[in-house]
């Protein structure tokens, strides 16, 4: 582990991006994550092994990540919102060629050119795959700047793992908070085990193709059957959930990112009231930890979904409950971050409404 | 008995889905004469696009990572930054360079990425049955410009090769054609030079290449290679673009 750091989310992530051996970083500028690319421009100007191109649009700059990930190397862009958009095209490509790569989605307002507020508008677009075709991407959604540090460290471990482009889904407000972070130990790449897959020229072996293209029917649904089990393992290896003084509560906010924070605050205040409120955490939205959610509803009764959306979450949380408990809603779009005695308010009313019992 | 003529060892044994006159056969033949010939086999990864010959790899006997449409050099891009010492093309049809993938290929040849290009121009989509592509001439009657194209509403063909020899980091840039014997061996010298070129590290190349569609132009085979040489040229003359490198 290194010594504490003070640093901004998209520099935590870009700082851990190069110590997880990532040498390669393609990104055209969008704010408000800037500062991740600035930091990856610097970082890799001072390794005799790092490439970075500043690439003329999003498309390029995912196009050149599928380059350097069929020769096997670790590989990242960054982008917030319109740009993911741009970047679907290539992260459809990824999919189909089982291809691994680290995708950062810093989340702004929108839709459209929207604003450069924090928001969790892409959650459908990150977890439903974002582009065309049967597919999904593993999407991690850190709570903070320690977390940032150690799941995009874990991005390049599943990418490579499972062959599958990973997202961080964070938002601007993560990216410009100022937290400080140990770091795990550097990787050197040379280090890292040999892909038996990779383009390199095919000195003294037969050639190979990465491609997506399968104009047999057949062999196309063979290869979508072939990705949805893949899928179904990651399903099982991969979820992971915070719980936050759920063991004796009634109500449980379920929340992540910079939402899941404020959330925080405003449960700490309502346990002082005596409410029996915790705090459940998807740090993988896909997948969506819903066995765990489940299993929550035999003790918890009500669910609080918050989200800085109009409810995107929200369908994962009433498809994992199958019915069970009652579902709320509270969302602030467009940009708006909650305060923690707003969010304690709407918790206060749910709570008295259905005759929660009180400590 | 001496053996004349025998299959590149850069090629599969494998036979041509392209139709009857298609130009791609001749030139997917003069590239695994070349990678042979230059010795450069294990060394070599090529990027097929979208279009007839995304099924190149199906052809070629070297490392070949597909493309999405237009996207070649950029995906060359990565290819290359991260093998620096493999020789990288990128096999593009009009519509992909021209068109879709007009951003991508500028600004890979703007910063001199090391990769060679082959720019196979017909004229139309033929993929997809014969549309207007980027290089339609004026007049030409396609699926989509059924009147002919259009100067006022179409705009005229692109001249992307020379576009791309405006930009600093182009080197070597050359349009040829496979209409005749002639212009396919012109065509060879064009490729090898390209490839030199980039073994050499000195910036962009890219042939492009005046290849017959005889399906979509709706012509025999000898009537589509008269039709480049009579027509097609007048509009995209075969002449060496650009060339900073000189002898190699």
């Amino acid at each position: 582990m290194s010594e504490k750091m003070l640093l901004r989310g998209s520099h935590v992530i870009a700082e851990a991006a190069v110590r997880a051996g990532c040498r390669f970083y393609f990104g055209y500028p969008i704010t408000p994550q800037n500062e991740l690319t600035e930091y990856m421009a610097n970082a890799l100007a001072s390794l005799p092994d790092g490439v970075f191109i500043q690439s003329e649009s999003e498309l390029a700059a995912i196009n050149m990540v599928i380059g350097v990930s069929m020769t096997g190397k670790r590989v990242m862009t960054s982008s917030s919102s319109p740009g993911i958009s741009l970047k679907q095209e290539g992260i459809s490509y990824l999919a189909g060629q089982e291809l691994p790569a680290v995708i950062i989605n810093t989340m702004r307002g929108g839709p459209g050119l929207g604003n450069i507020a924090p928001a969790q508008g892409d959650y459908l677009q990150a977890t439903r795959g974002g582009g065309h075709g049967d597919y999904r991407t593993i999407v991690l959604a850190p709570g903070s700047g320690q977390e940032l540090a150690d799941i995009t460290r874990m991005a390049f471990e599943y990418a490579d793992r499972y062959r599958i482009p990973v997202i961080i889904l964070g938002d601007g407000m993560m990216g410009q908070m100022m937290e400080p972070v140990e770091f795990p130990d550097p990787i050197d790449p040379k280090s890292l085990p040999p892909k038996p897959w990779i383009l390199d020229g095919a000195k003294g072996r037969p050639s190979r193709i990465i491609k997506s293209l399968i104009l047999d029917t057949s062999a196309m649904e063979e290869h979508n059957w072939k990705l949805f089990r893949k899928y179904q393992m990651i399903d099982i290896e991969v979820p992971e959930m915070e719980r936050f003084l759920t063991d004796d509560a009634h109500l449980a906010v379920i929340s992540y990112g910079t939402a899941s924070r404020i959330a925080k605050g405003a449960i700490k205040r309502v346990r002082e009231m005596g409410l029996k409120v915790g705090l459940l955490r998807p740090k993988t939205l896909w997948p969506f930890p819903k066995r765990i959610l489940l299993q929550m509803s035999r003790t918890i009764s009500d669910f609080l979904v918050f989200e800085m959306s109009t409810g995107q979450m929200l369908e994962d949380v009433k498809l994992s409950l199958e019915g069970r408990g009652r579902i709320h809603f509270y969302g602030r779009p467009g940009g708006i971050i909650s305060m923690p005695d707003e969010i304690a308010k709407v918790i206060n009313n749910i709570y008295f409404k259905e005759g929660l019992e009180r400590e | 008995m001496k053996k004349v003529f025998s299959r590149p060892k850069s090629m599969k044994d494998a036979v041509f889905h392209y139709c009857p006159g298609c130009g791609h056969s001749i030139i997917h033949r003069l590239i695994a004469e070349i990678i042979d010939e230059l010795n450069i086999r294990g060394k070599v990864i090529g990027v097929p696009p979208a279009g007839c010959a995304v099924l190149a790899y199906d052809y070629f006997d070297i490392d070949m990572g597909e493309a999405p449409h237009g996207r070649g050099a950029a995906v060359a891009t990565g290819l290359k930054r991260s093998l620096p010492d493999r020789i990288v093309f990128s096999y593009q049809g009009d519509g992909d360079i021209a068109a879709i993938g007009t951003a991508e290929t500028i600004h890979a040849a703007n910063r001199g990425e090391r990769i060679t290009t082959i720019f196979v121009n017909n004229g139309v989509y033929g993929m997809t049955g014969g549309q207007m592509a980027p290089t339609t001439i004026i007049g030409q009657i396609s699926s989509t410009t059924p009147g002919g194209r259009n100067k006022d509403r179409d705009g005229v063909p692109i001249d992307l090769s020379e576009m791309l020899a405006i930009t600093n980091g182009s080197v070597y840039i050359e349009r040829t054609a496979v209409d005749s014997p002639k212009n396919i061996v012109r065509t060879k010298k064009a490729i090898t030079k390209a490839f030199k070129v980039q073994m050499a590290g000195l910036g962009f190349s890219l042939v492009e290449v005046l290849s017959p569609c005889p399906t979509n132009l709706k012509m025999s085979p000898v009537q589509a290679n008269e039709w480049i040489a009579s027509t097609m040229t007048t509009c995209f003359p075969l002449k060496v673009i650009k060339d900073t490198v000189g002898k190699l």
